[in-house]
């Protein structure tokens, strides 16, 4: 299963709360790899890979921050004009909604972090199409 | 489960002239001993043994908070101070408390007012009851506890201490019941559950009565949920003793109050006037069993209305409806009257909702609601959240017609009181 999961943190959207949690998460011991911050008016929620995910979890929730785990997709596309659009084409021609989507490039690698609702159609999709999965473990190599 | 079977199911012609009795007994001694009432008497041109029937009692004279404050610290007493042997204070928010002096016979008459509304959800010898308010002035520790120790429970004054405090004591004397506020309940579940604690298999919790805030139906379900256990729903107030003057008995279908010790009354908080059976309005009480200081026609300010269907239980003492409000508590937004209970009511019906909530009203009349999360309420996704907000506000709006701002919280982010919770939060300064 290439699936890759995110450790997600619900905070107020206010001065200092980006602080707390990295802070708590460093302390711990925890390295993040990767990272995300959404804001909706009051609140936000931050989107993180860490190399220690149960432990993120256990120290966040003992200290009463909200924490969920979210699925999501991470695929290698080849790193030259046009791969996003290849991607986003192939699911959009299957009727799935891409809910978030992030990318960056390391090492010359092209690497798309997706988020949708069909999972396990979009997975089935992309593999079909020769697009490479990674696993958690090839995301935290990286 | 009966504690004082034939006090309890009297049927209700001779329950009546019960009352009629102690009324006229109670209105002799307070024309001869409290300067207060001779002087509204006088005013009304009121002689008391014209009192000839229970309906005579809408010619008295009201009693409000105003009036207790005035007669601070004992202008109302009926007794010698000597007679009496305890004192309790409103909680209240500004200026002068109300004080209620008690006489020995009074002590142990709200004991035995309590006995009877704890026994008949099913609370017996072999119960640990852990009361959880406050001791000292408020009523709800110590006649909560007389009480309680009336019926022979093993009570455990715990007080409001830490959490962790009761939940030790919750675990090591294996606690069958709790008497708490429902905000602190709430709190307190929020806390069993951040410890890892699951109330069915590790405390032996069977009963919570709640009590001395206004809350919902929607709030007691969810304390029942998170504790495993049954709740009943408690009313009084410290003019007329403290808790037990109302109660829920085991099919919690409104509350009991015990009308061989007070006269009920609706009326149309507007005009005085009593109101039918059954229509909603203020409630006010007489005291007929009190020595040290009979109150008559207190206004109490609290929304409710009479059940007038006989309960399943056989006890013919007449039923309240759940207390909507006090109408101290109404805000008035916009032009609009609103109940903090409304706006309860919509937020405690989502389950993505968590279980602490503050109501904050400032410039003109604008009213933001700050609501914690639930757990369960975050899958992660901030959409999903955004969402939920919405939908809340939407709500909001159609059960108020005032459309609120709300924020969502995390869960344990909003201040828990020491005390009654404060869910309204009035800034505005016209």
């Amino acid at each position: 299963m290439n699936a890759v999961n995110l450790v997600a943190v619900f905070v107020e959207n206010k001065p200092g709360q980006t602080a707390r949690v990295t802070r708590l998460l460093a302390e711990a011991g925890v390295n993040l790899c990767w990272l995300t911050i959404a804001n909706s008016g009051s609140f936000g929620v931050m989107k993180f890979l860490v190399d220690q995910q149960d432990l993120a979890i256990r120290t966040l929730k003992e200290k009463g921050v909200m924490v969920s785990l979210v699925e999501v997709l991470a695929l290698e596309a080849p790193h030259k004009p046009g791969s996003l659009q290849a991607v986003a084409d192939l699911l959009g021609r299957h009727n799935i909604n891409l809910e978030n989507c992030s990318g960056f490039v390391a090492h010359n690698r092209a690497i798309l972090i997706i988020e949708v609702h069909e999972l396990a159609q979009a997975r089935a999709i992309l593999e079909q199409q020769g697009f490479r999965l990674l696993s958690q473990e090839e995301m935290l190599r990286l | 489960m009966f504690w004082d079977q034939a006090s309890e199911t009297l049927a209700r012609p001779i329950l009546e002239q019960l009352q009629l009795k102690r009324l006229q007994d109670t209105l002799q001694r307070v024309a001869q001993r409290v300067p207060f009432y001779q002087q509204r008497f006088a005013e009304l041109g009121i002689n008391p043994a014209e009192i000839k029937s229970l309906a005579d009692v809408r010619r008295l004279p009201f009693t409000t908070g105003a009036d207790l404050r005035a007669i601070y610290p004992d202008g109302m007493l009926a007794a010698d101070r000597d007679e009496s042997v305890r004192l309790h204070t409103s909680t209240g928010t500004t200026g002068k408390p109300k004080a209620i002096f008690f006489s020995r016979k009074d002590v142990d008459n709200a004991a035995e007012l309590i006995a009877r509304s704890l026994v008949m959800t099913g609370i017996t010898r072999k119960d640990v009851f852990q009361n959880m308010m406050s001791y000292g002035l408020f009523t709800g520790g110590l006649v909560m506890h007389y009480g309680a120790e009336k019926v022979g429970c093993l009570v455990i004054p715990a007080g409001p201490g830490t959490s962790e405090r009761q939940l030790m004591l919750m675990q090591d004397f294996r606690t069958t019941a709790v008497h708490i506020l429902p905000s602190y309940a709430l709190y307190f579940a929020s806390f069993l559950e951040q410890k890892g604690i699951d109330p069915r298999k590790d405390l032996a919790l069977r009963k919570a009565f709640v009590g001395a805030e206004p809350h919902t139906e929607e709030t007691r379900r969810r304390i029942e949920q998170a504790f495993g256990c049954d709740v009943y729903n408690s009313y009084g107030l410290t003019e007329m003793n403290g808790p037990g003057v109302a109660f829920e008995c085991e099919y919690k279908a409104g509350l009991h109050l015990w009308e061989d010790n007070f006269i009920l009354e609706i009326i149309n908080p507007a005009t005085g006037e009593p109101l039918p059976e059954g229509q909603t309005g203020e409630l006010v009480l007489t005291t007929l069993n009190r020595e040290a200081m009979p109150i008559l026609r207190y206004r109490t300010r609290d929304i409710t209305s009479i059940i007038p269907e006989p309960c399943q239980c056989g006890r013919t003492h007449r039923r309240l409806a759940r207390i909507t409000g006090r109408s101290d508590d109404m805000l008035i937004i916009r032009g609009v009257n609103i109940f903090p209970q409304q706006i309860e009511r919509v937020l405690m019906s989502f389950p993505q909702v968590g279980r602490n909530y503050v109501i904050i009203i400032e410039g003109l009349d604008d009213m933001t609601i700050k609501v914690e999360l639930a757990a369960a309420g975050f899958d992660g996704q901030v959409e999903h959240v955004a969402a939920l907000q919405q939908q809340l506000i939407e709500k909001l709006r159609a059960e108020t017609w005032v459309k609120p701002k709300l924020d969502l919280v995390p869960a344990g982010s909003l201040p828990v009181a020491e005390g009654k919770a404060k869910r309204v939060i009035d800034k505005r300064t016209l």
